[in-house]
């Protein structure tokens, strides 16, 4: 099935959002965004799903 | 004069009178089983346990009145049933208020909600706010009722040496200085704990740059019983504000300042009442209870036993307030110490049971310092990374419920599960839930001798075993079978009533001890005195209770 699963799905959340605040600890600025790149790239790869991506990317424009 | 109907200006006023010690009207040198040094809630604590225990003990405090203003405030679920054994649990939960549910808030928006107790069925509520002075006075009440506990005011430890055997320490008072000495001594003195000091120990960890204003506001006001925390609110622009209700009409208010505030120009009343008004309207009327401007620390010593100095509460651990996690972890401290100390210097168990309350407490302050910084670094990013991940985790939240379990405003006090501990006995048998050795026993409904009651109650200070069978004879055999181990109290669980001459018979009316136990006919829970589980089965043997008793007191190999 095609759609992105917006329920919670870490089996530690707050594991998952230090792992990502650490992932940029030392970084300039620029190479956090370089970072974010590489990694958004890297998980919509593994994702594939064209549909399920698009419907990310149109959620992350909400309330922009 | 009863404290627990005195009102808090009364508290805050009380002066407890210095009595001249014997050391120094009889120039007597005295050695006791155990000094505490520091009678805030752990010191009390730790008093009152030993003394329920039959240790004699004296509590040394270099002041003489209670803590001023509202300080520690929330009191977890565990918190509570360790006060409901040393006798004041249902002193603070009547005066105190109990919540169960906290709102998250960012910009104008409730974003998230959350209930800390989701399930019905338990004595006690999730926290109860009430100011640290009212739980000092109440700990100090039930402390006054034990003959063998000598509390000791404007005594100040100014040295201490010990050896093998015990420790020395020199005690300053307004009639001079005098020594005495102890088996053991504990330090629950505070984060700036001179015992500490005086034997050249650090605890060492992370200071944050940041600075919180704490206001406790006297007002009528229709807010919920509920925690409300803000992200970046319009009336606190970029900062995050958290509110708590407190008894006596009386509310919480913490503002986030940033390192650069001035602590003491924030604390003056000309810039703390306009922060509280663009918080609750222009024209609401209120009075200020009580200011103070602090910063934190996440941080604990190496080690809580150093010899015969056993360091409990902020003298051992430092955290961030937002998880309610410096008192409660306290008070969990000195549950976990007094059982074993108590045994050791009884003689019935080794002093390696001693050392288990470093390895489990340590373990503890680490799960307790890392909810804490964790939940620092998410309410005051050090990046402007971290700060737009954060504010992306609070927009994406309002719609995606993914996102709402990442907000962290706070993950609120929980009792550590000990999985690792030496004292339990790993499963042999399949279970499902929770309740593995190490666990805090779960409460639930039961019904002793036909009336109401809970199973949290029934247990501690003693080892005891919980059995759960429907038949009669099965539960008579138990009975008898347990008679060869008198120092550990048995608990018949059954769905309806039994009878036995000595031994407790809990009915089981509701079904949910068994079901949050995962209990079967025959299972058994072996639970320690500070009501961890320390080993189940699913069937009953009296031989294999023996042998958990000897691992859960750390006895030698036989």
């Amino acid at each position: 099935m095609s759609i992105l699963n917006k329920e919670p799905n870490f089996a530690n959340p707050d594991d998952f959002y230090e792992a990502l605040i650490d992932m940029h600890a030392g970084l300039s600025e620029e190479q956090s965004h370089k970072a974010n790149a590489r990694l958004i790239l890297l998980l919509a790869n593994h994702i594939g799903d064209l549909s399920i991506l698009r419907t990310a990317m149109s959620d992350a424009l909400v309330d922009l | 004069m009863t404290l627990s109907t005195a009102t808090a200006a009364h508290y805050q006023n009380l002066k407890f009178d210095y009595i001249k010690p014997v050391e120094i009207t009889q120039s007597t040198a005295s050695t006791y089983p155990v000094i505490i040094v520091g009678a805030g809630p752990v010191g009390l604590s730790c008093a009152i346990d030993l003394a329920r225990q039959g240790v004699q003990v004296v509590l040394l405090d270099d002041d003489n009145c209670l803590s001023v203003g509202s300080r520690a405030l929330c009191f977890a679920k565990r918190t509570l049933e360790i006060f409901d054994r040393l006798g004041c649990g249902e002193q603070v939960v009547n005066k105190g208020i109990a919540w169960n549910v906290g709102k998250v808030f960012f910009k104008d928006d409730p974003v998230y909600t959350f209930n800390l107790l989701p399930e019905q069925g338990h004595q006690r509520p999730a926290f109860v706010n009430l100011q640290q002075y009212y739980v000092e006075g109440y700990l100090y009440e039930c402390a006054t009722q034990y003959p063998q506990l000598d509390l000791r005011w404007k005594s100040k430890v100014v040295a201490l040496e010990q050896n093998e055997s015990g420790a020395k320490l020199t005690v300053e008072t307004p009639d001079g200085s005098y020594t005495i000495s102890a088996q053991y001594v504990i330090a629950a003195d505070g984060s700036r704990s001179s015992v500490r000091n005086l034997m050249g120990l650090e605890s060492k960890g992370r200071v944050f740059r940041d600075r919180f204003l704490i206001a406790d506001v006297k007002m009528q006001a229709d807010f919920p019983t509920e925690r409300w925390f803000w992200f970046d609110p319009p009336f606190h622009p970029n900062q995050s504000v958290l509110l708590h209700r407190e008894p006596d009409d009386v509310w919480r208010i913490d503002f986030q300042l940033g390192w650069d505030a001035d602590p003491e120009i924030e604390k003056t009343p000309e810039k703390v009442i306009p922060r509280v008004q663009a918080l609750l309207g222009a024209d609401v009327k209120f009075t200020l209870e009580w200011v103070s401007v602090y910063t934190f620390a996440c941080m604990r010593m190496d080690k809580f036993q150093h010899g015969r100095v056993l360091f409990a509460g902020d003298a051992a651990h430092g955290v961030s307030p937002f998880g309610a996690r410096g008192a409660n972890s306290g008070v969990q401290d000195a549950d976990n110490l007094c059982w074993k100390l108590a045994m050791v210097l009884k003689g019935q168990a080794p002093q390696a049971l001693l050392s288990t309350y470093g390895d489990e407490r340590e373990f503890a302050a680490d799960e307790n310092i890392l909810n804490s910084t964790r939940a620092t670094d998410f309410i005051t990013p050090k990046s402007k990374i971290s700060q737009l991940f954060r504010d992306a985790v609070l927009d994406l939240s309002k719609h995606h419920p993914f996102a709402r379990r990442l907000v962290n405003s706070g993950r609120l006090s929980l009792p550590s599960t000990y999985s690792h501990s030496v004292l339990n006995t790993p499963d042999q048998d399949v279970f499902a839930g929770a309740m593995s050795p190490g666990a805090p026993l779960v409460d639930a409904p039961v019904r002793l001798q036909e009336k109401d009651a809970w199973l949290l109650p029934q247990c501690g200070e003693k080892f005891s075993v919980l059995v759960f069978t429907d038949e009669q004879s099965v539960a008579e055999k138990i009975e008898k079978d347990m008679q060869s181990l008198p120092d550990i109290e048995c608990l018949v669980i059954s769905k309806t009533a039994l009878k036995l001459k000595n031994t407790l018979c809990l009915q089981d009316h509701q079904g949910l001890l068994t079901a949050r136990l995962d209990a079967q006919a025959n299972t058994t829970y072996f639970i320690r005195p500070d009501q961890h589980v320390a080993a189940r089965w699913r069937s009953f043997d009296v031989s294999t209770i023996q042998q958990a008793w000897r691992t859960a007191t750390a006895q030698e190999e036989m």
